[in-house]
């Protein structure tokens, strides 16, 4: 097993922080994703992302937890979203369209100064592509802190978001308050996107976010089952992913490793890849 | 001003009283003191041309739509939101994305706690209910597809299931045909009369096509320029009725039992209601062919 498992894996604590924050973060994402997929809000996942790179690199000016800057940004921009008003899909993405610019351009002033101040191009790289190794174990409580709320509200609003996913005159008529449901799965999306930036950085975060979750809708039938999927391919791929960065050490072309975010990416990439067939075969099966 | 008003009952015998209704949206009045009631066991076709009303007139109903006076009695009770059980909706046809993970039998089990909050439990009782449900409306071939590959026909199926599953009093249907063959449409219109009985529930069903409905509607309500006439078929289908409705003459041909509604105005005249290209003879494909939508 030392091929793979290289020297050091089991007892090194960066490894351990890496899969415990990684593995929270990929689990938050999957069951998240799943309603983030289904409710056709991938858009709106993209952009929370874009503007959780104006909230990271604003904290690392005021020297806090980019996860923070990262979060505060987001919860911000779904409410804005919100009300900037959403009655149709192209008012949806208009709204978003407008706030994500805005954002970023926010983030290109405030990457400028974090790079001015530190004199290095690091705090760029850590909040745009991560850096799982870097991170202290005195950030697993804070990760945990904003896992929990992102799990309750989908666990709680389970089948008011799965109804209004079919129709959203169908959940009003049973009583289901559409708005705000909305909202608060905008909330848990902001949520599990910023912990996805912690992971894998704000530009690859919607990877983890939609990608796993893309995958279990092609393969499962149920919502439960599409949900634990989901989650189980994100905690996987993350799992894997700094399992081959660790072993990336002893590879070329510098012998200092390959970064962990593409990894993640990578498999998770493969692995859509290899469900297209077998949710193509599902799909004939059940129509056959 | 009130054309026909015809009631089968005193008012606290009534499932649904729509009592003077109006709505106003953006300036225009939509609904304009619209009255009737539908008696216990009753199936009612709600018909008007495309814009006359129908769907605001089905979210009043539902309480989903603020009205500018008057007010709506289900069950003798004003709507609210607590009292949403009594009512069953299956809203217009609706594209669905193959993508959301729901079955049809999952659709049908939402329609008992889809408001609720929390993970549902596996339940012995939810899963009898389900099964009896997806039963009434002999949708077992299909039951665990997704929604989202589903034909019209079969959609309309699972919604009206859904619809019923919480055993409401009142069940509105919004133009539960549009965009079916013919085949189709005969199938929902037998499933509906059947179910009226079965399940001892009140039926209102929009359409801008009244014919199909003709051998099952008790009664009919009329809706034109926001207003509402109501009765049997036989007596709202008048020209002198709908002339007064429309503010115009009206002439109404019956072709070997097909009635047309034909409107009069500057010398021009049009089939207002009773030209419905989606069930033309010749057109038995799948019925969510975009070519035939209006």
């Amino acid at each position: 097993m030392r091929w793979l498992f290289y020297p050091g894996f089991f007892s090194s604590s960066p490894v351990h922080v890496a899969l415990v924050i990684g593995g929270i973060s990929a689990l938050v994402c999957g069951v998240v994703g799943t309603f983030t997929v289904q409710r056709g809000q991938s858009y709106a996942g993209h952009a929370l992302a874009d503007l959780s790179v104006t909230g990271g690199s604003a904290s690392f000016l005021a020297s806090i937890s980019p996860l923070w800057g990262f979060a505060g940004m987001g919860v911000l921009a779904a409410g804005t979203m919100d009300m900037i008003g959403v009655r149709n899909q192209r008012g949806r993405d208009l709204a978003t369209g407008i706030v994500r610019g805005a954002g970023l351009g926010l983030a290109a002033l405030f990457l400028y100064w974090d790079t001015q101040r530190s004199s290095t191009t690091g705090a760029s790289i850590t909040i745009l592509f991560g850096s799982m190794f870097t991170i202290g174990n005195g950030s697993i409580p804070l990760v945990a802190a904003f896992a929990v709320p992102a799990l309750l509200i989908i666990g709680l609003l389970f089948r008011p978001l799965l109804l209004s996913s079919v129709s959203a005159d169908l959940a009003a008529a049973r009583g289901v308050r559409v708005r705000l449901a909305g909202l608060a799965c905008l909330v848990a999306i902001a949520l599990a996107v910023s912990l996805a930036a912690m992971t894998v950085g704000a530009i690859l975060s919607t990877a983890l976010l939609v990608g796993p979750a893309a995958i279990a809708l092609k393969v499962t039938s149920t919502p439960g089952s599409a949900t634990i999927t989901a989650a189980a391919i994100g905690v996987a791929a993350t799992w894997l992913g700094v399992l081959l960065a660790y072993d990336s050490f002893t590879w070329p072309p510098s012998h200092d490793g390959w970064p962990v975010s593409f990894f993640i990416v990578a498999l998770i990439f493969v692995a859509f890849l290899v469900a297209q067939p077998i949710g193509r075969r599902r799909i004939r099966q059940v129509e056959g | 001003m009130t054309p026909t008003e015809v009631t089968s009952g005193p008012v606290d015998s009534q499932i649904l009283t729509v009592d003077g209704v109006s709505v106003r949206l953006g300036g225009r009045q939509i609904l304009d003191e619209v009255r009737f009631s539908i008696g216990p066991g009753e199936l009612v076709g709600l018909i008007g041309a495309n814009g006359a009303g129908k769907t605001t007139l089905l979210r009043v109903i539902l309480g989903l739509q603020a009205t500018s006076g008057g007010r709506v009695l289900v069950n003798g009770t004003p709507v609210s939101a607590g009292r949403r059980g009594l009512i069953g909706y299956v809203p217009q046809k609706i594209q669905l994305d193959p993508d959301i993970p729901v079955r049809a039998r999952d659709l049908v089990g939402l329609g008992l706690d889809g408001n609720r909050l929390g993970i549902p439990l596996p339940s012995r009782r939810r899963r009898l209910l389900v099964e009896e449900m997806i039963d009434a409306v002999d949708a077992r071939a299909f039951a665990n597809q997704r929604v989202g590959n589903l034909s019209g026909g079969e959609q309309q199926r699972i919604m009206i299931a859904h619809a019923l599953i919480s055993q409401p009093r009142l069940l509105l249907l919004d133009e539960p045909l549009a965009n079916l063959d013919i085949r189709a449409s005969n199938e929902v219109i037998a499933l509906l009369a059947r179910i009226t009985t079965e399940q001892q529930v009140s039926v209102l069903i929009s359409a801008h096509e009244m014919n199909p409905l003709l051998p099952v509607m008790d009664r009919v309500v009329y809706l034109a320029g926001g207003r509402a006439a109501s009765g049997t078929t036989d007596e709202v289908i008048r020209e002198d009725v709908l002339s007064k409705l429309y503010g115009y003459h009206i002439d109404v041909l019956n072709v070997h039992g097909r009635l047309l509604v034909i409107g009069h105005a500057d010398d021009r005249f049009e089939i207002l209601v009773g030209d419905e290209s989606a069930a033309a003879p010749g057109h038995a494909g799948h019925s969510d062919s975009a070519a035939v939508q209006k």
